[in-house]
């Protein structure tokens, strides 16, 4: 009997060849914009106007000087402006000092009393809007004080920029579409990493708390990419360090996967060592690899040599950078990929039945520890993506999985435990969440509104939006 | 090499502060996952309850230091109701990143600038004003406890009086409470929990009391941490907090009475000690600075740690002193 009739519908030749094909350009397509953006990524950086000219007095007195320096930012260059009155009261609320801005626009007032006794002492200083000149304001005419509290007593300079007012700030609808912008490049990277953990879970049971270290790595391999000595070129496309990082990235997150089961979680397997115990295990890998990671590449924060400030477009009063955009095709083409070979192919179709029920599938035929090997394979070099991809857009450093595998956690649980759809748009959820709940509450505190989702989703809905309702507990 | 000064500092460490604090943590992540089968990845939270409760009362509020003690207590118990009531219900890998996701909201909130503008919490810097002044007012030495080379300092000394002696309360009250009817309950939800349902027992309410019981015996470990550092800091109680003292329980073997005394002395005994080691072999160049430097050497034993934790579990999960028959590590 032949292999082929074990398929219900005989399949045309080379399908399976077309959808491979159509997945390695749908992951290509995306990486040619992202070389596009290589050469005008080094003059984005732009030249802060200096406030050119202002030169402070020095002085031997001992005191603590406060001091400023008022121009007129409207004329370029900056023009003086000058007699405009400014204050320094006291903490007792005392005027203690005034002076007046000279011809360059500058004032000076020197606190009186021991230097040593004015520390850790609240100063306001005001400035006399009155008498500005008659066309000139305030860039935020609601700041004309300004409260000081030295701990050296140094020259202290303080500055009252006269500009045109500032624009409306935008509404909260822009902002919160702004936000979505980036909660949505934030969701796709997202549900790279939760769809390869949703998938191990599926297929073996067990709960990978190493699966951050798996996006970490990722990282790290187009960070040793990018070290390598020289740069590396395309003729005709130029400098694609970063670009080729990505490509190795996802490669060998691959075979990092791969080595990932086949040296430890399937000997384990064999063994009979229980899920607890796995989980245990996994702990320790996590503990382990990270430490490994800070080993080989320190504490500090890493960035690549390329797309690390890019111009942004605007569309309308958005703002969206050409790399996220590129970011956002790369996610959803190995999404989409994915999901393809998922639905169409053979081992796709074999993935979801060991994923629904591993026993009877292996009564059926279906060949589990190779499904497994695979699905450890797609996933490393999901999550690998999902890491460098990060490191791209925000930078990292030996923690960058660590840190989000929590919420990777809370977008697999949200979605179902186990399921593939599910998993994916657990993340959207969450990551369109993170991002744009810092409307309302502040920016530090973004994750553990999603880790507060997380459990209130365990209370109410334990399977997650797309799992099949079972006994859980 | 200078071997002395690392067993020295080695025997010191095993028997410090920070090991019983870890004692304490895996006491009662022993009560949780040793003889009830709760696999809580949230000590942490119920260290930081305690501490946080304990100086904020008086760095804070301007209360007693005893009364913040009393109620650290009652917040564990607090923070235990509200974990159990959604989570107790979930199979073991939900319990595990419910946890472990409850964990990290309470640190980083206490941590966070909001919480600190609001309640002058000191957001990453923690409460850091002169707390245990009242505890260290009590402390009957006048010097520093000295044992040939060893030695330790005259507050960490106290710290360790007070420490050990709660050390071997608690152990009694597990020993006690374990051989009790209510233990063999815990035991039993343990090994076969729809077995334990059918024979009338309330499993939920069983569960609920043993993850109040340990987690005021993390709270416990939590004042002994601000005890001895004389600080609580959010970092201090991050998710590696409790996987530590998962380690430390494993190591020392998981329902048994002792095993977390023991594994605490092992395992933070060894870690300072690889500690010392790789530092003074890094600095002296037994081991070339292109291999590892000063910053390197201190992350070897955290690499060690990992490992080990990886290789107890597969080959001894029981840990030293537990019994395979006994303690059969599975879910599902």
């Amino acid at each position: 009997m032949s292999s082929s009739t074990a398929s219900p519908t005989p399949r045309p030749p080379g399908r399976r060849g077309i959808v491979l094909g159509a997945l390695v350009a749908l992951l290509l397509a995306p990486l040619l914009a992202l070389i596009a953006l290589g050469a005008p990524s080094a003059s984005a950086a732009t030249a802060g106007a200096a406030p050119a000219g202002c030169q402070f007095p020095t002085s031997d007195d001992g005191a603590i000087h406060i001091q400023g320096c008022l121009r007129d930012q409207r004329t370029s260059p900056p023009t003086p402006v000058p007699d405009v009155k400014v204050s320094v009261t006291g903490p007792d609320g005392a005027v203690i000092g005034d002076a007046v801005t000279d011809a360059n626009g500058i004032f000076d007032v020197a606190l009186p009393g021991d230097p040593l006794s004015n520390l850790n002492k609240d100063f306001t200083i005001k400035i006399d809007t009155d008498t500005l000149p008659e066309n000139a304001a305030l860039r935020d005419p609601s700041q004309v004080e300004l409260k000081v509290n030295f701990n050296t007593t140094n020259n202290y300079t303080v500055t009252f920029p006269i500009d045109e007012p500032l624009p409306d700030p935008p509404g909260k609808f822009i902002e919160g579409l702004q936000l979505l912008v980036g909660g949505i490049v934030f969701a796709l990277l997202l549900a790279m990493a939760s769809l390869g953990l949703s998938m191990i879970f599926g297929t073996t049971g067990l709960t990978n708390f190493a699966h951050g270290e798996m996006i970490t790595f990722g990282a790290l391999v187009g960070l040793w990419v990018d070290q390598l000595p020289g740069k590396i070129s395309l003729p005709g496309i130029g400098n694609v360090t970063v670009i080729v990082g990505v490509l190795a990235a996802f490669v060998v997150g691959g075979i990092f996967g791969y080595v990932n089961d086949r040296a430890l979680w399937r000997p384990l397997r064999h063994r009979g060592t229980g899920l607890i115990a796995m989980m245990i295990v996994s702990i320790g890998l996590s503990i382990f690899l990270r430490s490994v990671f800070q080993y080989l590449v320190g504490g500090n924060n890493k960035s690549y040599s390329q797309y690390s400030s890019v111009e942004p477009w605007s569309i309308g009063q958005i703002l969206i950078t050409p790399r996220d955009v590129a970011v956002v095709l790369v996610a959803l083409a190995a999404l989409i990929g994915v999901s393809l070979l998922l639905q169409y192919t053979r081992l796709g179709k074999a993935t979801r039945a060991v994923a629904d029920n591993p026993a009877l599938a292996a009564s059926s035929g279906i060949n589990v520890e190779r499904v497994i090997a695979a699905v450890w394979t797609v996933g490393g070099a999901l999550a690998a993506l999902s890491g460098v991809l990060l490191g791209i857009t925000q930078g990292f450093n030996f923690q960058l999985g660590f840190k989000i595998l929590l919420l990777v956690f809370a977008a697999t649980v949200l979605g179902g435990l186990g399921t593939i759809w599910g998993a994916m748009l657990g993340a959207l959820v969450i990551g369109a969440f993170v991002e744009v709940s810092t409307l309302w509450i502040p920016s530090e505190l973004k994750y553990v509104g999603a880790l507060v989702i997380l459990i209130l989703v365990l209370l109410v809905r334990p399977q997650g939006l797309l799992g099949r309702a079972q006994r859980i507990g | 090499m200078d071997f002395g000064s690392i067993l020295t500092f080695t025997i010191e460490q095993a028997f410090g502060p920070l090991a019983i604090v870890y004692c304490l943590a895996a006491i009662g992540l022993n009560v949780h996952f040793g003889y009830t089968g709760l696999l809580n990845f949230g000590q942490a939270a119920f260290m930081a309850v305690g501490g946080y409760t304990m100086a904020s009362f008086v760095a804070v509020f301007g209360l007693s230091l005893w009364l913040g003690l009393a109620v650290g207590v009652l917040m564990a118990v607090v923070l235990a109701l509200l974990l159990g009531i959604p989570t107790l219900r979930l199979r073991a890998d939900y319990l595990a990143i419910v946890t472990i996701a409850a964990a990290e909201i309470i640190r980083q909130t206490l941590g966070s600038v909001t919480f600190d503008r609001k309640f002058d919490f000191g957001g990453q810097d923690g409460l850091q004003s002169n707390f245990v002044a009242d505890f260290r007012a009590l402390n009957p030495l006048d010097g520093p406890i000295s044992i040939g080379p060893i030695s330790w300092r005259v507050n960490d000394a106290w710290v360790m009086i007070v420490g050990w002696a709660l050390v071997a309360i608690c152990c009694v009250v597990v020993w006690l409470l374990m051989r009790s009817p209510w233990g063999r309950v815990l035991k039993a939800i343990r090994e076969d929990e729809d077995a334990v349902r059918s024979l009338g027992k309330n499993v939920y309410a069983y569960k609920m009391q043993a993850l109040i019981v340990g987690g005021i015996f993390g709270a416990f470990a939590g004042f002994i941490y601000g005890f001895y550092k004389n600080a609580v800091i959010p970092t201090d109680y991050a998710t590696d907090t409790t996987f530590y003292a998962f380690t430390v329980l494993l190591v020392g073997g998981a329902a048994r009475v002792l095993g977390p005394v023991v594994g605490a002395v092992i395992v933070w005994g060894l870690l300072s000690g690889l500690g010392a080691f790789f530092t003074q072999a890094a600095r002296n160049d037994v081991i070339p600075n292109w291999l590892m430097n000063d910053q390197q050497a201190s992350l070897m034993r955290f690499i060690i740690l990992g490992l080990a934790l990886m290789l107890i579990m597969i080959f001894r999960p029981q840990g030293i002193f537990g019994d395979r028959k006994e303690l059969a590590i599975d879910g599902r």
